[in-house]
């Protein structure tokens, strides 16, 4: 039988119980660590020639969040370890019971290309974490990042217990045919659909984290709190791979009549942060690939589309870069409003009420995050309350997904499983309960030969009805009555 | 039948989106609904299980009536606790803000049940899925006729039916099922439609609890209490369905010097529990159709293992019932230890040491349960760490599946996900992040144009070290 890529070898090192250790799961996160900090300059420079990415916004979204993870896992990891204690009945004394995490196995990462190092590295923090043996499969899109990551892991980590695979989707595929103890997958929900139907025949479980449309909620604003909402608002549009997030807004929602304000507000914070030439944009990604350009120009090729236009709109092909646009109204139906953008375009639709964006946003999928600017605490209720979605964040954007102690992932459409702190430790560990038994104390009711002394007893002990057991026991109980004699 | 899983669907969506569901007391309003339909109509219910199973009435009164009771009964009781939002900290990060979990149903939810404990494994997943806040479509197995039509007429009669619905029917009206976009579905079965429900739910990205089964093993070690042992293992072989159960012990491992006095003590206990004519007892439970009939004794009648039969073997075709039946010597390459038994007959392996389970058990698909009977701590810890199941017990057998504190659920073949208590309700539950910021602080370093100075003070913030950060702050501005 083939050895795909060493995996018989992982498996071999898995069952050796290598990983099972917390030395060997610390040794390698001060790896990681060290693999980060020793190769930064590196990064910065893969990520800039794969995305055009600033080394601020590098640090930002990608290296400082791997750090940040891979330290909050080294402080924590006796915690996760540990056994969670149960508490048992009187009726089970005397037992003791608890909940074992353990590793899954060997297990499959794959990465994505908008956030090449964090999205592929991250979860390989959590899989360490949990004790068990990883492939990792970055982007093919991300090619110099890829490449990195694919010459640095080998010099750092376990060699035996940790491999890369690079390549393509013909080399995905292959690692799907494969079988794994799970998946954990960062991507589109069409390519999300793909892997879970090929874990479904080895009964691999998987975590999906998908994207969607993901709406800001504007409601109404003093000028000096105005200031602050708009820069979050850009900052979050833009500032993450150009609008090529998971978690990045895709389109806003405000009342009519704070329209135009808003978008002057827009337009003068756009020029700030970037500048207003698309030959001479700052601190702003460019679009992945050709592909990926095409497929976000076409978005704006429908002519009412292209007449809701209100600021930017110019291409640089050559460059791959997009000026940060805006339109206004654009139709509902327009494929810009009804498929992830994943690019510098921001759509604002007008309501005539606020509160009309819920029904709005509940007429879509459920997105990754809604985010909503408002000092209403009736609205925040409700948004809540009748919205469902991955997160909600209120009076910012995107800073959700630096809270370790929040649990990271969609809902519907946008995915199921999550990550992040313990959160990544739990999706890639069993929990097992363990029950440990005496042989003292024996509960006759619980073998036949039946009657209805032993039926009432353990009815009575099923609904914890320690009294009436008790009474039962004394012969002060009547007993349960079967219509059927035996 | 496409046209009614259709139905289902499109009426208990358009159910869930008026909000309905979400509240307190429509929740405990239909947890009581349950309560009542096990409470007024046992009688009903212990007669479709003995047309179903010939399930004993103890077993239907203890295993699934009073299962389904206890399982309302604690989630009425704690609901209101499950239902708030949890607070959980936040870092110096994104200060200042606070932070939820906040637990909302997925929304429409479908859980497909299993033959052989046909009301519990219905009904406790139900009470999961209500709990939630969700709406409910309960497909019962067709193999147990029964119980699934009894259950169509009480839940019609007593459950707000514009938002919990059963649905019968076989193979046809599954695959119409779940053919629909549904938010989670629960499956209790066999992994070949385990793998089935999981592509379907692929389509629609649905995610899926999958409650299998597996080999579980019983390893008995020499210095135990032999009595309290040998009934244990009866009890959780023979006195639940006749071994029809995920989490039944399907074979026993013990050394070769130990298996004669484990296979006497194991008889002594079996005359006690069924008598000398066990086909004859009223406490066995028969197969549930002559399709498994005829799987099991063709395994009983296959010339390896005919002949190491050392107790049982024998058979009722006309009322479905096979004797507990014990095989020893059994090799690991037997016909026996290839899939599932699921039916009352027990092979024990043998090996030269204890230690040698962990490798016996190692080389097959993990199961739901595990079960060791030992008073060696290092035996127990050598199970504990190196073997993987959904479950394990020292010293007892089954019985962590009525503790509501323990996750009930599989891993690897035995299935993902788990139930039980408040797992119920986490299991039909999204936890929805809530973070929650303030305007008062608002750190230029996040936004462009960037500066080196800008750089420091996010390093320093990540590093979370508080003298850099001010120090960096100085410099930035």
């Amino acid at each position: 039988m083939e050895d795909f890529h060493g995996l018989i070898g992982l498996r071999r090192a898995f069952r050796a119980g290598k990983t099972r250790g917390i030395e060997w799961r610390m040794c390698q996160l001060r790896a990681l660590l060290k693999l980060v900090s020793e190769n930064e300059a590196r990064f910065f420079e893969a990520l800039e020639q794969d995305l055009g990415k600033h080394p601020v916004e590098a640090y930002r979204d990608e290296i400082g969040v791997l750090k940040k993870s891979a330290d909050h896992a080294l402080l924590n990891i006796k915690k996760w370890m540990a056994p969670k204690k149960g508490h048992l009945p009187l009726l089970l004394f005397p037992s003791r019971a608890e909940v074992l995490p353990e590793p899954l196995g060997t297990v499959l990462i794959f990465g994505s290309w908008n956030f090449p190092i964090s999205l592929t590295l991250d979860p390989l923090v959590g899989a360490i974490s949990a004790g068990n043996t990883v492939v990792v499969k970055p982007s093919e899109l991300a090619p110099a990042c890829s490449s990195l990551i694919c010459q640095t892991i080998p010099l750092y980590l376990d060699r035996e217990a940790i491999r890369v695979v690079e390549g393509g989707s013909d080399v995905a595929d292959k690692l799907l045919q494969q079988q794994w103890d799970k998946i954990f997958f960062t991507g589109s929900p069409r390519v999300g659909r793909i892997i879970m139907t090929a874990a479904a025949k080895h009964l691999t479980p998987v975590t999906l984290e998908l994207g969607g449309k993901c709406p800001v909620i504007l409601d109404s604003f003093s000028e000096s709190d105005l200031k602050v909402v708009v820069k979050r608002i850009v900052g979050g549009k833009w500032g993450p791979c150009a609008g090529q997030a998971c978690i990045g807004i895709d389109y806003l929602l405000v009342q009519k009549k704070l329209a135009s304000h808003l978008i002057e507000s827009l337009k003068a914070c756009i020029k700030k942060f970037y500048g207003d030439d698309v030959k001479s944009l700052q601190s702003i990604c460019r679009i992945v690939n050709k592909n990926h350009f095409d497929r976000v120009c076409s978005l704006l090729e429908e002519p009412s589309v292209g007449a809701s236009v209100i600021y930017g709109g110019s291409l640089d092909r050559e460059n791959l870069m997009i000026e940060p646009t805006v339109l206004l109204d654009p139709p509902v139906d327009a494929p810009i409003m009804t498929d992830e953008i994943f690019g510098p375009l921001l759509p604002i639709i007008t309501l005539d009420k606020i509160e009309d964006s819920i029904d709005f946003i509940n007429a879509r999928p459920k997105p990754l995050a809604i985010y909503a600017f408002t000092h209403n605490n009736k609205l925040k209720d409700q948004i809540l309350q009748e919205t469902s979605s991955g997160s909600v964040t209120f009076n910012d954007t995107m800073i959700q997904f630096i809270c370790d102690s929040l649990p990271f992932g969609g809902v519907g459409q946008s995915g199921f499983g999550r990550y992040h702190g313990k959160y990544s430790f739990d999706t890639f560990s069993h929990e097992k309960a363990v029950l440990h038994r005496s042989f003292y104390l024996e509960l006759e009711p619980r073998y036949p030969p039946w009657n209805d002394f032993k039926l009432e007893f353990i009815r009575l002990a099923y609904n914890f009805e320690y009294v009436g057991l008790l009474l039962l026991l004394l012969g002060l109980r009547r007993r349960y009555t079967s219509s059927r004699s035996h | 039948m496409a046209v009614e899983a259709e139905a289902a669907a499109r009426e208990l969506r358009a159910t869930y989106a008026t909000g309905k569901t979400k509240s307190f007391e429509w929740r405990s309003s239909q947890l009581k609904a349950i309560q009542k339909i096990v409470s007024l109509h046992s009688d009903e219910i212990v007669e479709a299980l003995r047309s179903d199973l010939q399930k004993p009435e103890f077993e239907s009164v203890v295993h699934e009536i009073s299962g389904v009771s206890a399982s309302c009964k604690l989630a009425l009781k704690e609901l209101n606790r499950w239902m708030k939002p949890q607070k959980v900290k936040t870092s110096l990060i994104t200060f200042p803000s606070s932070a939820k979990i906040v637990s909302e149903p997925f929304g429409v939810v479908l859980v497909i049940s299993a033959w052989n404990f046909p009301l519990l494994l219905s009904l406790d997943p139900v009470v999961g899925a209500i709990a939630a806040g969700n709406a409910v479509v309960l497909k019962p197995s067709e193999s147990s006729p029964a119980t699934s039509s009894l259950l169509a007429k009480l839940v019609g009669k007593y459950m707000d039916a514009s938002a919990v619905r059963v649905v019968e029917g076989a193979v046809a009206e599954t695959a119409a099922l779940l053919e629909q976009k549904w938010d989670k579905i629960l499956y209790t079965g066999g992994g070949k439609v385990g793998r089935i429900v999981l592509s379907a739910a692929a389509k629609h990205l649905t995610p899926v609890i999958l409650e299998l089964g597996g080999k579980c093993p019983v390893v008995v070690d020499s210095a135990v209490n032999l009595k309290v042992a040998a009934r244990r293992i009866i009890a959780g072989k023979w006195c639940a369905n006749s071994g029809q159960t995920c989490i039944s012990p399907d074979y026993i491992i013990t050394t070769k010097d130990f298996a004669p006095q484990l296979v006497n003590a194991l008889s002594a206990q079996l005359d006690k529990f069924f008598g000398k004519e066990p086909l004859r007892s009223k406490e066995l439970s028969s197969i549930v159709n002559i399709h498994h009939f005829n799987r099991l004794v063709k395994l009983l009648d296959d010339d390896e293992v005919s002949r190491k039969i050392v107790r049982g073997g024998e058979r009722d075709q006309s009322n479905l019932k096979i004797a507990p039946t014990i095989i020893s010597g059994v090799s690991t390459d037997s016909l026996l230890m290839d899939e599932e038994i699921f039916g009352p007959i027990l092979p024990i392996i043998t090996v030269d040491q204890i230690e040698e389970c962990v490798g016996v058990i190692n080389a097959k698909e993990k199961p739901l349960a595990a079960y060791l009977f030992t008073n060696d701590k290092k035996l127990e810890d050598k199970f504990v760490r190196n073997i993987s199941a959904g479950a394990m017990i020292i010293n007892d057998t089954v019985i962590h599946f009525f503790e509501a504190g323990l996750p009930f659920g599989g891993v690897g073949g035995s299935g993902m996900g788990a139930y039980h208590g408040k797992f119920s309700f986490d299991a039909f539950s999204h936890k929805k992040a809530l973070l929650k910021r303030s305007f008062a602080v608002d750190i230029s370093a996040r936004y462009p144009p960037y500066t080196p100075g800008k750089r420091r003070f996010l390093r320093a913030v990540v590093q979370g070290n508080l003298l850099d950060i001010l120090r960096s702050l100085y410099s930035c501005w």
